[in-house]
Formats: structure tokens, sequence, C-alpha cells
């Protein structure tokens, strides 16, 4: 079963293999494709391609579709979301923080 | 090839005092406690310490901390490990005519390439580049 979202730890986890980040972009720059269609070109095996392919998989950033012997993936851009989450929640953090810092400031003494 | 460095959080904020007055507020723990969190904070490298609070009573947030860098009063760094993802705060104080410009940066890497993080932080700005790409793309 396709993961609908990751927690951000395991997508930066999956994301920080460059093998699998390269897998991942190709993905989404050229649309589905096979694993031996995407092994041509990654510089690696195909079983290292399928293994790759399954952890992205599990993270929810591709999606596998079996047609006849074939399994076609295609990226799930979507899954990335999270990401864009924590930093939009700690830039929210810092400014909160920021405004109480201001505030403390003014109290402070010299 | 290197990357150029990118950060994944940056805020920014011109405070009215002078670097010195706002250093003590980054570095003293009642004063850390008053605006960010509870903490056992020392402005040493290599102290471990943990940043705490209590939103609301039963919920408990505990940040992880190891003091990474500290040079008086211009830059202060610690690591920042909670909800699984390690990352690193730096604040950097600038002053100004009027006081002090105060930048907050925070970027995020994953536990497991700790060991390899200068290799981590080189591959960020690839991978955000991509995700910017691909989040203008999404329906």
């Amino acid at each position: 079963m396709d993961r609908v979202h990751a927690a951000p730890d395991l997508l930066f986890r999956t994301l920080a293999d460059p093998t699998r980040r390269a897998l991942f972009e190709r993905l989404c720059r050229d649309g589905e494709k096979t694993v031996a269609e995407l092994t041509a070109g990654a510089g690696v095996s195909q079983p290292v391609v399928s293994k790759h392919l399954g952890l992205l998989r599990e993270a929810g950033l591709v999606r596998a579709r079996p047609a006849g012997r074939r399994t076609h993936y295609s990226a799930r851009p979507a899954a990335l979301l999270p990401l864009t989450d924590w930093t939009a929640d700690m830039t929210s953090f810092w400014e909160t923080r920021l405004d109480a810092l201001d505030s403390l400031i003014a109290r402070m003494d010299q | 090839m290197t990357a150029p460095e990118r950060r994944v959080v940056a805020v920014e904020r011109e405070l009215a005092a002078p670097p010195e007055k706002l250093w003590r507020a980054l570095t003293q723990p009642h004063l850390i406690a008053e605006w960010l969190m509870q903490t056992d904070f020392a402005p040493v490298p290599g102290h471990r310490f943990t940043l705490r609070r209590e939103p609301k009573p039963g919920v408990r947030v505990v940040v992880d901390c190891e003091v990474v860098a500290v040079e008086p009063p211009k830059t202060l760094s610690y690591t920042w490990s909670a909800y699984g993802l390690d990352s690193v705060v730096t604040f950097t104080l600038t002053p100004t005519a009027t006081g002090t410009l105060l930048r907050v940066e925070q970027d995020g890497f994953p536990p497991d390439m700790q060991a390899a993080y200068k290799g981590a932080r080189a591959a960020w700005p690839q991978m955000l580049a991509a995700l910017a790409e691909l989040l203008a793309r999404i329906d």
C-alpha cells in the first residue's frame, strides 16, 4: 500500500541518498517509467534500482502500477508537502519566539 | 561542484538593543526561559542541554540540544533534535544604527547523515531546488 503522507524524518532520510533522489527527480521530470527504463542511465544495477524504488514507495514518494509482467513507477510530488509544512511550522515558531524576545528586550536592564 | 549555502528556515528581526544586551537574552537561562523555553543552557561548545515547555497541561515539548559554536556577541549555534528530526539553529547578530539585526537560521538534515553533515548540507540546495519546482507543479 502506498502511504499518503510520511513523517518528515522518513522523507529526509529517503531523499538524502543521491541515487534515490536522482530516481525521484527523473520520475518527476519524465513521468512514468519501468525499472528497466530507470536502470538505463542510473549508473547502478537493476536490483539496486528496484531496492531504491521500494524505499521511495515506502516513503510515499513513488507510486507503483502493475501492468502485465511489468510495473510502472511514477512520482508523487505531493508526498513532499510535509517537508514544506515543517519549514513553515519552524518559520512561524521563530517569528512568534522573536516577538517574545522583542518584548523581553524592552523589559531588560541595560 | 560546490553547491551554494542554503538554509531551510531563515528568520530576521531588527531589535532595539545593542548586540551585547541581545547576547545576554540568547545565552542566560533565566532570560532564554522568558522568550524561548526553559533550559539548562551554558555557552560552552559541546555542552548538552534541553529546551522544554508545556504548551498546555500534560503536553510536554522537549528539544535535545548541543552547543556547536559560541562567539560573543556575534554567533551562537546549537543542534536541535525534536520529533525525530535533527537540525542546527544558528543565531547571527549584526549591529545596526539603531540596535541589532538578529538572523535565526535552522537547517534540517537526516539523523543518519550526521557523520556526513557537510555532505548533507551540500545535497540540500539541489533537493530544495527540485522541491520548489515540484511544488509549483502540484495540482
